[in-house]
């Protein structure tokens, strides 16, 4: 049964982030601001302001990641909080404790935040539903649902070199079955105004009547990337590579894989994007990893200033 | 013991029976249906001649209500043996007189599967004891519901099995659903089969579509079902095996229905009611009570699920009643376990589901009574001179809350939890005894 959204306060401030569905336009455009105010305090000699002093966010990785939970674990400290990493995968899980209980362990410990990622998808929506007033939940990856702060912190990076969303083609290449960055990259995109989102991959790797989200499929990638402004490459599990999904790597690569030939049908200031880690020669050439075209590493740079707005948003500031 | 039940209104769906009548149950079985004891209006039924002298020890006034037989319904799990901390065959009988439900078919998905004489008759003999509703069992088609070995159908159908089913636990191998139906052909059983194709639907958690892209859910496509389906139904040309098709969900997989049907082939099929009335749509963000097996699908496929019951196509609806613990719901969606429990919303829905279809209440009733009972050749869900006198009598009119305090299944596991459905049981009799109240 459909609720209110629960990642919203009745006055459409941000209580938790969940997704990017659903989220107001306002609030998006009011999270990219914020995070502009942040992205300088990565240069201070002092990397540090004081918002979250006292607070104690919780790191809860149910699903191992380094690269993620670093970037949260900067955006934390930068922001003064205290921060406690789980990797829960190695203990509580494993002991058969319930995803609940464990949450309700932490929360005994006052815990003012968590960054969940876990392998089901809804997830953090369990978790936000089950929590005490004042405990704000930040979905850092459920399942193939979402990945809000990685589609955020996209929107950043896109708003950054190419300033308005409005007369835009944004092309999302490779494994969108499994991927939530995919998804909450299309919500963003849709509800910032972009006109022309369009997803690429075979049709094993594009989920069911995924136009319904309002984008384009393409199977040949060529067309796919004809005159757009923005390729975002996603990453394609290893487990996938050979199987019922791909035949193979290589045959990926040259169906999929982003090289100088396929980029030149895109504009000539098209920017490329991806949420890394990146399988060089698997979904992207290296040449045009490192090249003038990419913001792989800006991304990066963005995603602590982005994360670190959500914080200070999520906590009232 | 002479019971008179008087001042309702009489719905018999299998003989037409539509009237402000009495019922006169004699010694547990109906002995009368009509006007005054003795006043025959002339009909067989009426049983002018028996009745008059009858005197009633007990009269039950069902002033504003219906009185209906009691329902028969395809698939209540009890739980027992092996999953008493979901629920106990006491709490389940007694949430099934709560709702009206006399008769019910349990699926032989317990631990142990039953897929043995002796588990069956105890099942029979603690249901016996219990004295509540009519239990009949369906055998486990296959030894431990693996899909690999046969069960012993003749041994279990004599322990009182009327059917044999493989349950949620699609066969993979086509050899053995093969020899499956041959050998049931064999000696004229029933072969209920749930469709799904395991391989289609194996990871699966929610309907392959919209919903579940945008939830990052993996799929169960309609594939799933019809394959299987038509799978089932080239076997049964080739076995001359009678098979009932448990839990339909597609509107794709009612076509095929309808075309085996049309063909003479002596194919049956029922409905969840949960089916009929929801959709994928309804999952929300996440609500793990709306996690079903086979999955709630599109708007689509309930509207055609909606006339396939209308015009016959779905012979019965049936609860799906599964009870869980809280546990069971209260993890991710993926994680959680399929199914509500639904013995006590069987009739109230299907009064909803009638009321949104606008399908008379004669007809709604018939798929929860004498339909489900013609697919198991029960003498059941109907209202016969000289049978036993099961009936349900239901308020059309009161609304009752839907809530853990209300619910006497031990599961509370529903998504109507916490909402109001119109229509309440507020007597139901097996053999001529009032079982509920109790």
């Amino acid at each position: 049964m459909l609720t209110a959204n629960p990642q919203l306060t009745a006055d459409k401030k941000l209580k938790h982030l969940l997704t990017t569905e659903g989220l107001p336009k306002k609030l998006i455009e009011q999270i990219l601001e914020t995070a502009d105010q942040f992205v300088s305090v990565g240069d201070r000699e002092v990397k540090k302001v004081p918002l979250l002093r006292g607070k104690s966010v919780f790191n809860l990785f149910f699903e191992n990641s380094t690269r993620t939970r670093t970037t949260f674990e900067i955006a934390a400290k930068r922001l003064s909080a205290d921060v406690i990493n789980l990797n829960i995968g190695a203990s509580s899980a494993s002991k058969g404790e319930s995803l609940l209980d464990t949450i309700d362990n932490l929360a005994a410990m006052n815990a003012d935040m968590f960054i969940v990622r876990h392998s089901q998808s809804g997830a953090s929506h369990l978790i936000a539903q089950h929590v005490k007033a004042g405990i704000a939940v930040i979905n850092a990856g459920d399942g193939r649902h979402a990945h809000p702060t990685q589609g955020l912190l996209d929107m950043y990076t896109i708003r950054h070199y190419k300033k308005s969303f409005h007369n835009l083609s944004v092309a999302i290449v490779g494994d969108i079955l499994h991927s939530r960055v995919a998804r909450s990259g299309i919500h963003a995109l849709t509800t910032l105004g972009c006109p022309d989102v369009r997803v690429i991959g075979p049709a094993t790797l594009i989920p069911s009547e995924v136009e319904r989200m309002g984008v384009s499929v393409h199977h040949d990638m060529h067309r796919g990337l004809e005159g757009v402004d923005v390729v975002i490459m996603l990453r394609l599990q290893s487990e996938r590579m050979s199987g019922p999904l791909l035949p193979s790597a290589h045959e990926f690569f040259k169906n999929y894989g982003l090289n100088a030939e396929k980029l030149a049908r895109a504009k000539p200031d098209a920017i490329v994007m991806h949420p890394g880690p990146m399988n060089r020669g698997v979904e992207i050439e290296s040449g045009i990893a490192d090249g003038c075209q990419s913001v792989i590493l800006p991304q990066v740079t963005f995603g602590i200033a982005v994360r670190m707005a959500v914080m200070a948003m999520v906590t009232g500031n | 013991m002479k019971i008179e039940i008087k001042n309702g209104r009489l719905i018999d769906p299998a003989t037409n029976r539509n009237e402000n009548a009495s019922l006169y149950i004699a010694d547990g079985v109906v002995v009368g249906m009509g006007g005054e004891p003795g006043m025959s209006d002339g009909s067989e039924a009426s049983n002018g001649e028996a009745l008059r002298n009858f005197t009633p020890d007990k009269v039950i006034d069902a002033s504003g209500k219906i009185v209906c037989p009691g329902l028969v319904d395809l698939c209540a799990r009890l739980r027992e043996p092996g999953f008493e901390y979901r629920a106990t065959l006491e709490s389940e009988m007694r949430a099934a007189v709560a709702g009206g439900v006399t008769s019910l078919v349990c699926p032989p998905d317990t631990d142990p599967a039953l897929d043995e004489p002796g588990l069956v008759e105890m099942l029979k003999r603690r249901a016996t004891m219990a004295n509540l509703a009519r239990v009949y069992p369906l055998g486990a088609l296959t030894l431990g519901l693996k899909g690999e070995k046969l069960a012993e159908m003749t041994e279990l159908h004599e322990a009182g099995c009327v059917g044999f089913f493989q349950a949620d636990h699609p066969i993979r191998d086509t050899m053995v659903l093969y020899r499956a139906l041959q050998y049931a052909a064999t000696f004229g059983y029933t072969v209920w089969l749930r469709p799904q194709e395991a391989y289609l639907a194996a990871d699966g958690i929610a309907h392959d579509g919209e919903v579940s892209t945008r939830l990052g859910l993996a799929g169960i496509p309609v594939s799933a079902e019809t394959v299987a389906i038509a799978t089932i139904t080239t076997l049964m040309r080739e076995t001359g095996a009678k098979v009932h098709l448990a839990r339909i969900s597609s509107a794709a997989g009612v076509e095929l229905v309808r075309l085996a049907k049309s063909a003479g082939l002596p194919l049956s099929c029922d409905v969840g009611i949960h089916h009929l009335l929801l959709t994928d749509r309804d999952i929300g963000y996440f609500d793990s009570q709306y996690r079903f097996t086979p999955p709630l699908r599109s708007p689509t496929d309930r509207d055609a699920l909606s006339r396939a019951v209308i015009d016959g196509t779905i012979d019965a609806i049936c609860s799906d009643h599964t009870p869980h613990d809280d546990d069971a719901k209260h993890v991710p969606f993926g994680e959680a376990q399929a199914g509500a429990t639904a013995l006590e919303t069987l009739l109230s829905l299907t009064l909803k589901w009638a009321d949104n279809q606008q399908v008379p209440l004669p007809l709604a009733l018939k798929k929860i009574t004498s339909d489900p009972a013609r697919v198991v050749d029960l003498k059941a869900g109907q209202f016969l001179l000289g049978a036993a006198a099961d009936v349900c009598i239901f308020n059309p009119q009161s609304f009752w809350v839907i809530a853990a305090k209300t619910l006497m299944s031990q599961g509370k596991n529903t998504p109507y939890l916490g909402r109001e459905l119109q229509g309440k049981v507020t007597h139901t009799l097996v053999n001529g005894q009032l079982v509920f109240p109790s």
